[in-house]
């Protein structure tokens, strides 16, 4: 089985502080990390081919120092690691970086199951996902807490985490799914991972035209949102708490509502 | 000087300190408290690769080099004293002998295992006797015929009953001072060998430390480690690399305290404002940052120039005397940051205090090795 995990480089936001006169990340000297659900996604793949044979391929869309990503991605067992990598790719939203994500997908070829993590911690959209299946025509299954895989069949059935609840969802391969902490426990590297990925790997970097982007739809170019204002949201204040019995405290609430023109009568 | 730390340098030290926060950190306290060996954390470590880090590729290590060796031991013992202490001894003296020393049959027979941290490894040479004074060992080994036998007894010994593999300095020449002693490799499961007092210590009280008895253990011939005459030439060279572990574990019990100091001195308040406005408090943790970084500066150059083959026996010295020493007041000042809280098993440094205080003793005395540096400048 051929399995592509897509992970993204992102600042430690454990460590990350917002710079007070713009409201935006400070990322100088933030530690870079693999982003957390892509690590639940990694050891999915990871456990996947130790039950039923095949290979891992890892691919990332960043700037040069995405590499250091995937060799952690490479210390932990997986195959084959690709950074696909250009300026035309720069600033892109969701929309362009799946656009360039889709075509780097298809010049892997031959998959049988692609698996994303959740969300960025740095983007927080979780959009990213979807959108791939969506450009390459796929199956998609978000929020996986539970993944069982039958050969004979080539189709998956997982659990879809919902907020009271769990699906049950069959899904015929090839298909994409992203995947939630719950999943599984991410492993540790190995030292010896570590050396055979920093010593005996190579990391071959994807441009634009390697995999035949069209540069209008790449980078800011082709991004049709953009990031107007980012900040930290004011703090809540300690809000209002009624006193009394249930009867009491219904009154005070609807007149506090009426008052404050959430609702209105007919 | 390129002062960088390289990809797999990096990827190294990030792995050891992510396994130790969260694996380790949580159960130290109630291991320290039951003085038990944490095996689980120590067998995941083994897993890792963490017991053969130094041991070259080919007899099943990691192959890895001094810089990424101090830190795996510093990131391991910024959580865990009694952890890093474990792979930093099994690593630099057990396995780091037999390497420095030991025939291809030596190798070939005990590094895969010591590697893969299927059994682990002690080191015998402090006797009730002799400490500083090594040249005062009374154990003896007496070649009969294809066996060497073993009398006497070690004290103090890292992994001394958890571990299954030892290496044990023996007088073989009682006449000869300088080339009197000489080392073996020795199996547990020896017949004779047995396992004496198990130390209740200060500190690092999940290592396991005990006493090794030996009557009439009889080993092959071939486990004598390294030439006849040659065990104390042979241990003072695995002391120059090993000082450099223990300096990496001083490293990292102080890095402990700098961080724990610095969490705390911005979230306790007193006076209206945290405490580590007050520019006591202050002053003191950037006088910890100052000395942590120059004890870091040395001890990765102790390293560098292990790892370049170049002479280091003073370097390695100063590391160790410098790094614990700092340890000690670092430590120590922590808990002053941390005030009466400091004082309780509440909070992570009194663990840290007690930790460093062996860095200034074990692998040689801080007076021993400012004897050793005294004679590299010629006094």
């Amino acid at each position: 089985m051929k399995i592509v995990v897509l992970i993204k480089q992102v600042p430690d936001t454990n460590e990350v502080k917002i710079d007070p006169k713009t409201g935006t990340l400070i990322r100088e000297g933030v530690p870079s990390i693999i982003n957390p659900d892509d690590r639940h996604a990694l050891e999915a793949a990871l456990q996947l081919k130790e039950k039923y044979g095949g290979s891992v391929v890892v691919m990332t869309m960043g700037p040069p120092q995405a590499k250091f990503a995937l060799q952690e991605a490479r210390s932990l067992g997986v195959d084959e690691c690709i950074l696909l990598s250009d300026r035309a790719f720069a600033g892109a939203d969701t929309w362009a970086t799946c656009y360039a994500l889709a075509l780097g997908i298809k010049k892997i070829g031959d998959y049988d199951i692609i698996i994303c993590g959740r969300q960025a911690i740095d983007g927080d959209t979780a959009q990213v996902g979807p959108q791939i299946a969506e450009q390459l025509g796929l199956p998609q299954v978000t929020y996986v807490k539970d993944l069982d895989y039958n050969p004979e069949e080539g189709t998956i059935v997982v659990s879809r985490a919902m907020e009271d609840g769990y699906e049950r969802i069959k899904a015929k391969l090839p298909a994409l799914i992203t995947v939630i902490g719950e999943l599984n426990q991410p492993r540790y590297p190995t030292l010896k991972g570590i050396v055979a990925a920093c010593r005996h790997t190579e990391y071959p970097v994807w441009t634009a035209k390697d995999v035949g982007a069209d540069l209008k739809k790449t980078g800011l170019d082709g991004s049709p949102t953009n990031v107007k204002r980012s900040f930290a949201p004011q703090p809540k204040g300690g809000g209002l708490m009624f006193e009394g019995g249930a009867r009491d405290q219904v009154d005070q609430l609807m007149e506090k509502l009426r008052k404050d023109n959430v609702i209105r009568e007919r | 000087m390129d002062f960088k730390f390289t990809e797999e340098q990096k990827l190294v030290q990030q792995t050891a300190r992510e396994f130790a926060e969260k694996e380790i950190e949580p159960i130290a306290t109630e291991f320290d408290e039951s003085q038990t060996f944490p095996w689980d954390t120590v067998n995941k470590l083994s897993k890792m690769g963490f017991m053969g880090i130094i041991v070259p590729e080919k007899y099943g290590g990691a192959g890895l080099d001094y810089i990424s060796y101090v830190l795996a031991v510093k990131e391991i013992s910024r959580f865990c004293g009694s952890h890093g202490i474990t792979v930093a001894s099994h690593n630099s003296l057990c396995s780091g002998h037999i390497l420095l020393a030991g025939s291809e049959h030596l190798k070939e027979k005990y590094l895969p295992d010591l590697a893969s941290g299927k059994k682990l490894g002690a080191w015998g040479l402090t006797e009730a006797g002799a400490g500083s004074d090594a040249a005062g060992t009374q154990t003896t080994a007496v070649l009969e015929g294809d066996e060497w036998v073993l009398n006497g007894s070690k004290i103090f010994i890292t992994q001394g009953s958890v571990g299954e593999v030892a290496i044990i300095i023996a007088v073989t020449d009682k006449k000869n001072k300088r080339r009197g002693h000489s080392a073996f490799v020795v199996d547990k499961n020896s017949p004779g060998y047995s396992i004496g007092t198990k130390e209740n210590k200060l500190g690092l009280r999940a290592s396991d430390t005990a006493e090794i008895v030996m009557e009439d253990v009889r080993i092959p011939k071939e486990n004598l480690l390294g030439k006849l005459g040659h065990g104390f030439i042979d241990t003072l060279r695995v002391l120059d690399g090993g000082r450099i572990s223990i300096a990496a574990l001083a490293l990292g019990l102080s890095q402990g305290a700098v961080e724990e100091s610095i969490k705390y001195a911005k979230e306790r308040e007193q006076f209206g404002k945290p405490i580590g406005k007050f520019q006591a408090i202050g002053f003191m943790i950037a006088d910890m940052a100052m000395e942590q970084k120059a004890a870091e500066l040395l001890t990765f150059n102790a390293a560098y120039l292990k790892d370049k083959k170049q002479p280091v026996t003073q370097v390695s010295a100063m590391a160790k005397v410098f790094a614990a020493e700092v340890g000690m007041r670092n430590c120590t000042k922590a808990i002053q940051v941390h005030g009466g809280y400091g004082y309780t098993k509440d909070y992570p440094v009194e663990r840290y205090f007690r930790d460093i205080k062996l860095c200034e003793i074990g692998e040689g005395t801080s007076e021993i090795q400012r004897l050793v540096i005294s004679r590299s400048l010629g006094l």
